[in-house]
């Protein structure tokens, strides 16, 4: 046992405490979607849960949520497929096929260039762009602008997996005269695999997360969820609770992906980050 | 150790001089695997930032899909300086900025510290401090929307308890700027802090038992081994976190939408109302390369001062 010069008791009550601050507001907005608006706006403690709220959200007339849904796993789905496959490739190539430096470089330093930039002034230039070719308002536009977003991220994490392949491997499949394609399906993605899983978890989050661009290459049959929790909030006469309700379930595949991956989760954004 | 690589490295020099067709086989890999990414990072990143470029330098309109630009040299940026809501936008987000990331840095840095220390319940504490990462900007947004409510939020209702007055926190101009601060700590102290706690648990533990056997006390322990050890992993967080808190956007749209006034008007903000709710694509994207062109020196400031650092070091 480690030398504490701190009381243990007085540590855990500190990182207690932050939890709570962390989990608070959170379980409250949820909770709240079980409220009535009346019992939201009386600021009452406790109250009986109604589930009126999430069904008016779900499956009112008036209400295309259950789309934005589906569009929201379409693009992130796609998107982050496509992450995978064109960021695995390119960090294949950069760090295992010997190119100049000088590709190698100016390359990724464009990459770090690239994520500095504000999504919204992407947004600006992608939507000049998408209007015209006639992409805007398209799944297409979307799906091509979250890649794109994306794609540094993956190509830089799945590139730290890469390069922990063992050499020894890939040359004695090589002496075997396995071809590029053969080595990368039969001997690289299976070792890589969770590498794939953290970078696929990230990317899937980061475009179901995605506002600036959504906002502004969608349409209303093609808006995402964060685009309708948007509309909810911003209504002049406030559904408190049907916002509530809504964001609640905007949480739910993050919170799976969180009770599968929390491994893989935290193995990504660290070694995003710091590697 | 090299006489166990020697067989395997030397078969490869065989098959890279000795196979032409492997060889051949490599080219024309080397570049296929590459090649997408190089045309989406081409077709979507640089060519759109040329597109923006000459854009600034034009007047858009619309006639049906297809745009009629106007040249209009330099005017757009002559412009920009001028522009109440570009300065507003830049101070705040300075502001908005510093503050921001200084609080969730050494917030981060001290419970990651505890938690290292304590040892036991990492995991939980990390699997809840992942939460608020995984939640759409627009969504805290709305969860600190209802929380700083003026009538029924939470927080009203914790300082009635204390006996003080409700507060309009993001209503009134004086703690408009404030609340997004306190939000957006909120919102990534515990990315710093998984940062923190996986940098702290790679440290050499070996320094650590030199500096026991010195009779370092905690103190010293953390000033002269610790910090030093982190400064990668702090100056990277650091770097990291700016970068994001310049383009803070979703979180903004959904608290104030740059009110009151212009009290939490950030640069992101004010690029989208000139950009697409005035429809001036122009002078739009003339603000768009000016705010690329200012993070840019931003990081080259940063990087230099590292170097700086490191050279001194």
């Amino acid at each position: 046992m480690r030398r504490l010069s701190l009381p243990r008791l007085t540590g855990h009550a500190v990182l207690v405490a932050a939890a709570v601050v962390v989990l608070f507001p959170v379980a409250w907005v949820v909770a709240a979607g079980f409220r009535t608006q009346i019992s939201l706006l009386m600021g009452e403690f406790a109250f009986s849960p109604v589930l009126m709220n999430f069904t008016e959200v779900l499956f009112s007339k008036t209400s295309d949520f259950l789309l934005n849904y589906r569009n929201s796993l379409l693009v992130g789905i796609v998107s982050t497929a496509l992450c995978l496959l064109i960021g695995t490739t390119a960090a294949w190539s950069l760090y295992r096929m010997r190119w100049h430096p000088w590709v190698l470089h100016s390359f990724l330093g464009w990459t770090i260039v690239f994520h500095m930039i504000p999504p919204i002034a992407l947004a600006g230039a992608w939507y000049t762009m998408a209007r015209s070719v006639g992409l805007d308002n398209t799944f297409t536009g979307l799906i091509l602008a979250h890649t794109t977003l994306n794609l540094p991220m993956a190509l830089w994490l799945m590139g730290v997996f890469v390069r922990d392949v063992p050499q020894e491997l890939i040359e004695a499949a090589r002496i075997d005269g396995a071809s590029t394609p053969v080595v990368l399906s039969r001997i690289v993605v299976p070792i890589i695999r969770p590498g794939l899983a953290a970078t696929g978890v990230l990317t899937f989050v980061f475009s179901w997360n995605e506002f600036a661009v959504a906002l502004n290459l969608t349409m209303k049959q093609t808006a995402t969820v964060p685009v309708a929790i948007a509309k909810f909030a911003q209504e002049y006469e406030i559904q408190y609770t049907q916002m509530a309700a809504s964001a609640a379930l905007s949480i739910v595949p993050a919170l799976v992906l969180l009770v599968i991956g929390q491994r893989f989760i935290v193995s990504g954004l660290t070694k995003g980050a710091i590697k | 150790m090299k006489a166990t690589t020697m067989p395997i490295g030397e078969p490869r020099a065989v098959a890279r001089s000795g196979k032409r067709g492997s060889l051949l086989d490599d080219r024309a890999w080397r570049w296929a695997t590459f090649a997408p990414a190089l045309l989406f990072m081409l077709g979507l990143s640089v060519l759109p930032l040329v597109n923006l470029v000459a854009t600034s330098f034009h007047e858009v309109s619309w006639v049906g899909a297809s745009a009629v630009w106007q040249p209009v040299g330099t005017d757009h940026y002559e412009a920009l300086p001028n522009d109440p809501l570009f300065r507003a936008g830049l101070v705040n987000t300075i502001i908005f900025a510093v503050s921001a990331v200084a609080g969730q840095m050494v917030l981060g840095f001290a419970l990651a510290l505890l938690c290292s220390r304590l040892g036991s319940g990492r995991v939980v504490y990390r699997t809840i401090f992942i939460l608020p990462i995984l939640i759409p900007g627009i969504v805290i947004g709305a969860i600190w929307k209802l929380m700083l409510n003026f009538d029924f939020g939470p927080v009203n209702q914790l300082i009635g308890m204390f006996g003080l007055m409700p507060h309009d926190w993001l209503g009134s101009s004086a703690t408009a700027l404030l609340s997004v601060i306190v939000v957006d700590i909120w919102h990534w102290t515990p990315f710093c802090f998984l940062l923190f706690l996986a940098g702290l648990e790679s440290l050499p533990q070996d320094v650590y038992e030199a500096a026991q056997i010195d009779g370092a006390s905690r103190w010293q322990e953390l000033r002269y081994v610790t910090i030093p050890l982190m400064v990668p992993t702090i100056v990277v967080t650091f770097a990291f976190r700016l970068v994001l808190a310049f383009k803070v956007f979703d979180e903004v749209y959904l608290l104030t939408g740059g009110g009151p006034g212009t009290a939490t008007e950030v640069i992101s903000f004010t690029l989208y109302q000139r950009f697409f709710t005035e429809d001036r694509v122009g002078y739009g994207s003339a603000m768009g390369v000016a705010v690329i062109f200012l993070v840019s020196l931003l990081l080259v400031v940063a990087l230099n001062a590292r170097r700086k650092r490191e050279g001194m070091a």
